[in-house]
């Protein structure tokens, strides 16, 4: 049987396993990006009004990206044990970095004559924040969500070693068993989809909130 | 309505205050210019007025009340602001734009929707326009829409920064006149900043004269044209415009016309005729062959002496008077108007012929004082 065949008959027999770690999967690497979303965006508008900070903070976040995440990951595994939580912990904090910087880069890059003309027309400073900052600097944050996720979807391939399943489990699965290249490639493929299908679709949506339509 | 009192305002790390003890009274309804070179402080007093920018002393009062003692969001949504770099919300539509005054009080959808309309007609733009976005505009409509911004909720009191500098000639001209109609119709109050004279004498009951932070004058255009209060406002205002507006002080040799049709005094009646037919002109002025003025011959001298005579010297007229070139020209007008002559030469202090001031070089003058045609120039000399 010839590779191809031998992929296609183990997806065939398996498909239900391999949408749930599929599913699992994308949902760990969801999680740790939206709970990294939910912190990063205002830490960004913070570092982005009190521009002090923003040097600190980016550098912060630049340090942990330079971490393996193998390495991490078991520094993380020793404070919170197996499991999924290890697993979005990890994403979350490699999604800081790109998130706050994209919030920061796009809330800073809003024209400061716009802003002017906000103020002048009698804007408090929530409603500069909400009715232009945040509305122009949507899309570039989406971009930073956008890198996070993708990136996210190949720190969770990690997760099965400290035991939180996914696609990666199933690669690992295909390693131990003699002859298991199809099952490494129906744990691999999938991811790989996965993470050109969320860069995809977050592009639109992106696309979808820039500001200035044309 | 608004008054300035010792306003100075220092920006840290410069050295110099960028507006520097202005005091200044500005009455409900008046229409106020403020002109100066770049960088003489205009934007940073009119942001004092709204608080985008506060004075380091002195006080600002708007109807009677310091407006540091004011709420800035409040202030701010009962002033118009019109910002030099015109400043429309990108990610808005024209309309939205419009109404961004509006809904910050919390008119309701219809209401905004109806004064938009109600003001972009008012600037010559189709109605379609409200569901398009700024970057869809030009330049010029752009800042059209950002004057209907300040506009929109009516505040008595509208600040402007060089509002019509991005606009054709033909499109300012318009919208100027459009302007300071509204503005008497609806009793504002108006301050108003550009670096074009020619607007501020159009739209101004009081023009303001900045340089380096200081008040240099303000008053009437008029008064402005007739009394300059020193040299740096002379050259601000132009000599042109001092030209046409002042007879009083303008010199003779600002208005002449530098080639008058001369005549050597040794030349024969025939070259005399020939010239006055070659020119059509009745008379010519006979000068020696350094230009020194010597008189004049006209039409009927030689038509009664052409038998008899053959030179022009012979028959030429040296009692016409001349005026010396620096002098005032409201004594040449004066005397030329009531001896009834047509003209008279113009000479250097050593009776050189400089030129010559004709009937119609005065009505070239007095056209152009009444109409300030940009002509006037190339017509004085003509
Ligand atoms: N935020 C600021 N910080 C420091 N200096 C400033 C600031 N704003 C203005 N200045 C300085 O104050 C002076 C007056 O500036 P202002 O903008 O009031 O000039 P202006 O008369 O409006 O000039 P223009 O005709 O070019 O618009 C300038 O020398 C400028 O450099
Ligand atoms: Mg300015």
């Amino acid at each position: 049987m010839s590779i191809w065949e031998q992929f296609t008959t183990y997806v065939s027999q398996n498909g239900f396993y391999i949408w749930t770690e599929f599913y699992r999967h994308f949902l760990m690497a969801a999680y740790g990006v939206l709970f990294a979303s939910i912190v990063s965006i205002p830490i960004g508008v913070l570092i982005a009004r009190y521009g002090k900070l923003s040097g600190w903070v980016l550098t912060l976040g630049s340090i942990i990206q330079t971490i393996p995440v193998l390495g991490f990951m078991a520094i993380t595994m020793v404070a919170m044990g197996l499991g999924t939580t290890t697993v979005i912990t990890t994403v979350f904090f490699y999604s800081l970095l790109p998130i706050i910087q994209n919030t920061y880069v796009g809330i800073t890059g809003v024209d400061q004559t716009v802003k002017e003309a906000a103020y002048a027309s009698g804007m408090t400073r929530f409603q500069l924040l909400f009715k232009v900052e945040l509305p122009l600097a949507v899309s570039v944050m989406m971009a930073g969500i956008r890198t996070a996720l993708v990136v996210g979807i190949g720190v969770v391939a990690i997760g099965t070693f400290v035991g939180a399943g996914g696609l990666g489990s199933i690669i690992v699965r295909g390693t131990n068993a003699t002859d298991g290249t199809a099952i490494i490639l129906a744990g691999a493929v999938p991811t790989a989809l996965m993470a050109i299908a969320a860069d995809l679709i977050m592009g639109k949506i992106e696309r979808m909130l820039n500001p200035v339509k044309n | 309505m608004l008054e300035f009192k010792e306003v100075t305002k220092q920006f840290e790390g410069n050295d110099y205050p960028s507006v520097h003890k202005l005091n200044l009274k500005i009455e409900r309804g008046e229409f106020v210019v403020f002109i100066g070179p770049s960088g003489c402080g205009k934007t940073t007093t009119m942001k004092m007025i709204n608080r985008l920018i506060e004075p380091s002393s002195g006080e600002i009062l708007v109807d009677g009340v310091n407006v540091l003692k004011q709420n800035a969001v409040q202030l701010r949504r009962s002033i118009g602001y019109v910002i030099q770099q015109i400043g429309l919300m990108p990610h808005m539509t024209v309309g939205e734009n419009i109404s961004l005054v509006g809904s910050l009080l919390k008119w309701n959808k219809e209401k905004q929707q109806k004064r938009a309309k109600e003001l972009i007609s008012l600037v010559d733009l189709p109605e379609e326009y409200l569901n398009r976005y700024p970057h869809e505009l030009s330049g010029g409509q752009q800042q059209r829409i950002g004057v209907l911004r300040a506009l929109a909720v009516n505040p008595p009191l509208i600040l402007m920064d060089e509002p019509f500098g991005a606009l054709d000639p033909i499109t300012r001209d318009s919208l100027q006149e459009e302007f300071k109609k509204l503005q008497r119709e609806m009793d504002k109050t108006i301050v108003f900043v550009t670096h074009d004279m020619d607007e501020a004498i159009k739209l101004a009951d009081k023009i303001v004269i900045m340089n380096k932070g200081e008040i240099v004058q303000a008053g009437t255009p008029d008064d402005i044209l007739r009394h300059p209060a020193n040299e740096f406002v002379e050259d601000f205002i132009g000599k042109d415009r001092l030209l046409e507006s002042r007879p009083e002080v303008t010199r003779v040799e600002q208005i002449m016309n530098p080639n008058p049709i001369t005549i050597e005094e040794e030349s024969s009646l025939k070259e005399a005729i020939q010239k006055m037919h070659a020119k059509r002109v009745d008379s010519l002025l006979v000068v020696d062959e350094s230009g020194i003025l010597k008189g004049y011959v006209d039409i009927e001298m030689i038509d009664s002496n052409y038998k008899k005579k053959n030179q022009v010297y012979e028959v030429m007229d040296t009692a016409k008077y001349a005026v010396d070139k620096n002098s005032l020209l409201r004594d040449t007008m004066y005397r030329m108007l009531r001896s009834g002559s047509s003209y008279v030469p113009v000479v250097t202090d050593n009776n050189k012929l400089a030129g010559i001031v004709t009937r119609a070089t005065l009505a070239d003058m007095v056209y152009n004082t009444i109409w300030g045609d940009e002509t006037a120039e190339g017509s004085a000399i003509e």
